[in-house]
């Protein structure tokens, strides 16, 4: 009977075939541009979250403070104020520190028989950091912490530095030289991508730390560039963060200023909590957007109402008719509601797929993950054929309430 | 002999419309009875209350007073959705506008009324239509549409569409009314022989000449009938030919 239903509505409709269309309309345009806005929200949403985890989760990074004020009244040297000595009491007195790993930055050329390469990032850290970037070796192993101890002159290698200088070879095992010094390449870390700011991760060039400081900076300063610390999960994110200021003020034993507030000479940054925020901007932005969907698609539905009232109008021979012949009121309900339900719903179907296709094309064009979610086709068609049932049944409940007689008088 | 019980049984039918504030008597106390097998041709000018008394029998309006068994259904205490049941079940309509779908083929003009009430399958809906179709000699139009076809084609697609829910009582009114006289000639020489087949027919016109082909015949003036007659002189119309002006003689 609902087939029968169909294919009566299905048939009504194309007796009207451009009207129906126009009607639709209304409803692709909604869908099309639900879809759209949601695959770009969603897939830059996800390229955040990606961008996040590519960077290790629950991850806060300890900087010096501000140079100047200690750069001018101490020397260059005392700008570096954080120290391995600092990984190792953060470890022991914070209680939501997971693991820490200390950085030091630098730069540095490659020399492999007549190939030169100088990677974007070159540094020094200890074997933990791999843990706290989450960045597993995928050939070799990574260098051990009595390479620290010792300065040994070991290397990882990231795959765009594999590509580049060692095209056609297995690297692990092989040596070249950074600074005159020979290095033996120990593993190769597993690839990552560009990060949130498009650097590529992957042009790396990872050493021990002490290997930076004592051989190629040949610097007697006991002090690193940067500690990263993880959290033992994501909620303890901001008590690390409080235990953190407390362990380096005793430990670099802050002075008080003239108000009464402890000086730091380091800042802490949690890049997450930008992530989130940008994730969050993007987040409104949908929101806004399928606001703005929503709208057309409640305008579509109107329009969808407008036309049924029409063709009730038009149709009330055919509806006396069909009631004369034995239709009872709730069959001639089902028939235009179905007809409104087909119109919307099948809108529905152009609209995803038109939307979807956009979506793709913005994607390709402009380079903007779209990510089109199921979840979001699933809303758009159920909301469309909603759309028909809402906007459809007044128009629908009219017609079955007509006088037979009435109708079939009706010029 | 007994008389087979009446198909249609109206006993002091009335019917008033609220015009307003006014009370409007369409039917004043109309008793009729048809048995099966009638030919009855309802007569009367405009506004006499035939087309009230016709809505009546029809099913598609409930008399005010008065008690209207149809095929032994009393159909004051029917519901909405029940009277078109019975419609659907026990009548068969013909318009004078003929009043079929357009832009759809004559078979499934014919079919529409099994899409009601009737449980049957797209296959055999699809065989009754079509013997339907054969009934009034349009077997090999049945896929045109109304606008392809004449009017007395377009009158006989809607004959087929009467009958194709094998109805007890076929109603028709004024079923020639937009046809030419040789035209109507033919429809009324299809009717003939429905009745001759067993057909119940009850006929409203007001062209005199219409009512002659039927076997009885009822007036009705001012609400109420005024006239039951058996037709003398009944015009066979498969008899007739038709002159050049188009005007039938006997």
């Amino acid at each position: 009977m609902i087939f029968m239903t169909l294919r009566i509505a299905v048939r009504a409709l194309g007796r009207n075939k451009v009207r129906s269309v126009l009607t639709m309309l209304g409803v692709i345009i909604g869908v099309a541009a639900v879809i759209v806005t949601v695959a770009i929200g969603q897939g830059a949403t996800h390229s955040v979250q990606k961008q996040i985890q590519s960077m290790g989760s629950n991850q806060l990074i300890i900087m010096p403070g501000s140079t100047s004020s200690g750069a001018m009244q101490m020397g260059v040297g005392a700008a570096q104020t954080l120290s391995p000595n600092d990984e190792k009491a953060i470890i022991r007195e914070c209680p939501s520190a997971d693991m820490a790993a200390v950085i030091i930055r630098t730069r540095a050329q490659i020399v492999y028989g007549a190939i030169n390469w100088a990677p974007a990032t070159v540094q020094g850290c200890d074997p933990d950091y791999l843990g706290v970037r989450e960045w597993p070796v995928t050939e070799g192993d990574c260098f051990t912490d009595k390479d620290v101890k010792l300065a040994a002159q070991v290397c990882l290698i990231g795959t765009t530095v594999v590509k580049q200088v060692f095209p056609n070879e297995n690297p692990v095992g092989k040596r070249f030289r950074v600074k005159g010094l020979p290095f033996k390449v120990v593993g190769v870390l597993d690839k990552k991508g560009s990060n949130a700011w498009g650097q590529d991760q992957d042009d790396v060039l990872l050493m021990p730390w002490t290997t930076v400081k004592k051989k190629l900076q040949g610097n007697t300063f006991n002090t690193v560039d940067q500690i990263m610390v993880t959290a033992r999960s994501a909620g303890l994110m901001n008590q690390l963060e409080d235990e953190l200021h407390a362990c380096l003020r005793a430990q670099h034993k802050c002075p008080r200023n003239l108000k009464g507030e402890v000086e730091e000479d380091f800042q802490i940054r949690n890049l997450q909590e930008i992530m989130n925020s940008q994730a969050a901007i993007t987040k409104l932005m949908t929101l806004l957007l399928s606001g703005v969907a929503a709208v057309s698609l409640l305008v579509g539905g109107i329009g969808i109402m407008n036309i049924m009232l029409v063709s009730v109008t038009e149709r009330t021979r055919e509806i006396g008719l069909r009631m004369a012949v034995g239709a009872r009121g709730i069959d001639i309900l089902s028939q235009f509601l179905v007809e409104a339900v087909t119109l919307s719903g099948l809108g529905g179907l152009i609209g995803t797929l038109s939307g979807s296709g956009m979506a793709l094309l913005v994607a390709k064009l402009a380079h903007w993950p779209a990510f089109i979610s199921p979840q979001a086709i699933g809303i758009a068609m159920g909301f469309s054929a909603a759309v028909g049932v809402f906007f459809g049944f007044y128009p629908a409940w009219r017609a079955s309430q007509l006088d037979p007689i009435e109708a079939l008088r009706y010029e | 002999m007994a008389e087979p019980p009446a198909l249609i049984d109206l006993q002091g039918v009335r019917k008033v419309y609220r015009m307003g504030e006014h009370d409007v008597p369409a039917l004043r106390g109309v008793s009729l009875a048809i048995h099966p097998g009638e030919f009855v041709a309802i007569m009367g000018s405009s506004g006499s209350g035939k087309s009230t008394l016709m809505n009546i029998l029809g099913g598609l309006d409930r008399p005010t007073a008065g008690v209207y068994k149809l095929d032994g259904i009393d159909v004051a205490d029917l519901s909405r959705d029940e009277l078109a049941r019975i419609r659907g079940m026990k009548i068969g309509f013909v318009f004078q506008s003929f009043n079929l779908l357009a832009r759809t083929s004559a078979l499934e003009n014919v079919e529409m009324p099994l899409l009601y009430g009737h449980r049957i399958s797209s296959r055999e809906r699809r065989e009754r239509a079509h013997e339907c179709l054969k009934r009034v000699g349009l077997a090999d139009r049945w896929h045109h549409h109304p606008s392809q076809l004449s009017g007395g084609q377009q009158q006989r697609v809607a004959i087929a569409r009467a009958l194709v829910n094998r109805p007890r009582l076929l109603l028709a009114d004024e079923p020639t009314g937009n046809l030419d006289s040789k035209v109507t000639a033919e429809i009324m020489a299809l009717m003939q022989r429905l009745n001759d087949e067993g057909l119940t027919i009850a006929l409203v016109t007001h062209e005199p000449d219409v009512a002659l082909h039927s076997k009885r015949k009822v007036v009705v003036r001012d609400g109420l009938v005024v006239e039951d007659s058996q037709v003398e002189n009944r015009v066979l119309a498969a008899n007739l030919h038709v002159d050049d002006t188009g005007k039938a003689i006997a």
